[in-house]
């Protein structure tokens, strides 16, 4: 299992506040770095998805639990 | 009587080949005049009301997090948004001195399209907000600046509505003009009228 580089927490943000809180810290990223994202918008279902796909990073896990999302991310 | 059939087949394949070329020709002028769509949004703010310039810094902005290039091109009443927020009156004769009276520059002055109650709406939309941690217009313009999403004004508009360079925001793209911005749409895969 790869360790975590960075978690950032967007708790309690709304929409796009979770993906560019995500994308700023990506931004001075390794290719290959797993970053963890906590949410608790639930719009982030959706969106970190479709987010992953246009960025073209890999979204490794997503789960919820106490109503807080918790996403793994992978740089490409 | 084997000799003219052999003429037939050659003039037949002949024909073809004219044929065929011709169609290639054409294919071939079709596909210069193809346009290759770049992974970019493209939004023209028209609107200057919260409601408007709210949306359009959201796409914006989540646009370029998501590594998509992303520029927007402020022409009439959008361009109020993106004048500086200690700026007041513009405009060097009276129609557009009277013309920013009635829009107050920057997207923190920026008004509602509907339930304006004299500035109440849109400080009830902004306690929502704060409330909902939805990031304001301003502080969304000043991300998309952050992620590199080009903020481009219109210089004709500008001429029209006696805005000058220095009462915008700092950080914006040289203004354009109509055919630079479609030249902006025509090779971005998402654009958009805001």
């Amino acid at each position: 299992m790869d360790t975590i580089t960075a978690t950032v927490d967007a708790k309690g943000q709304s929409c796009p506040g979770p993906l560019v809180s995500l994308a700023k810290a990506l931004k001075g990223a390794k290719t290959g770095d797993l970053f963890e994202l906590l949410a608790t918008d639930p719009g982030s279902k959706s969106d970190v998805p479709s987010w992953a796909e246009l960025s073209g990073n890999e979204l490794l896990e997503s789960a919820e639990s106490d109503g807080v999302y918790r996403y793994v991310v992978r740089k490409r | 009587m084997s000799g003219v059939a052999t003429t037939e087949t050659d003039l037949t394949s002949e024909l073809q080949l004219a044929d065929l070329l011709r169609r290639v020709e054409v294919l071939e002028e079709a596909d210069g005049k193809r346009i290759e769509k770049k992974n970019k949004l493209t939004i023209i703010a028209w609107g200057g009301d919260l409601d408007r310039i709210w949306p359009t810094t959201i796409l914006a902005t989540t646009a370029a997090a998501s590594g998509m290039e992303s520029s927007v091109f402020f022409t009439f009443w959008g361009l109020f948004a993106i004048v500086k927020p200690d700026v007041r009156i513009t405009g060097s004769n009276w129609m557009q001195k009277m013309m920013s009276m009635m829009n107050p520059g920057s997207a923190q002055k920026a008004k509602l399209s509907r339930y304006q109650f004299a500035g109440a709406g849109p400080a009830m939309f902004k306690k929502l907000a704060n409330d909902h941690q939805v990031a304001k217009p301003e502080e969304l313009i000043q991300t998309a600046q952050d992620l590199g999403v080009r903020l481009i004004p219109c210089q004709m508009t500008m001429d029209l509505l006696g805005l000058k360079r220095e009462d915008l925001l700092d950080g914006l793209e040289e203004p354009i003009g109509a055919a630079t911005a479609i030249a902006e749409m025509r090779d971005a895969a998402v654009s958009l009228f805001i």
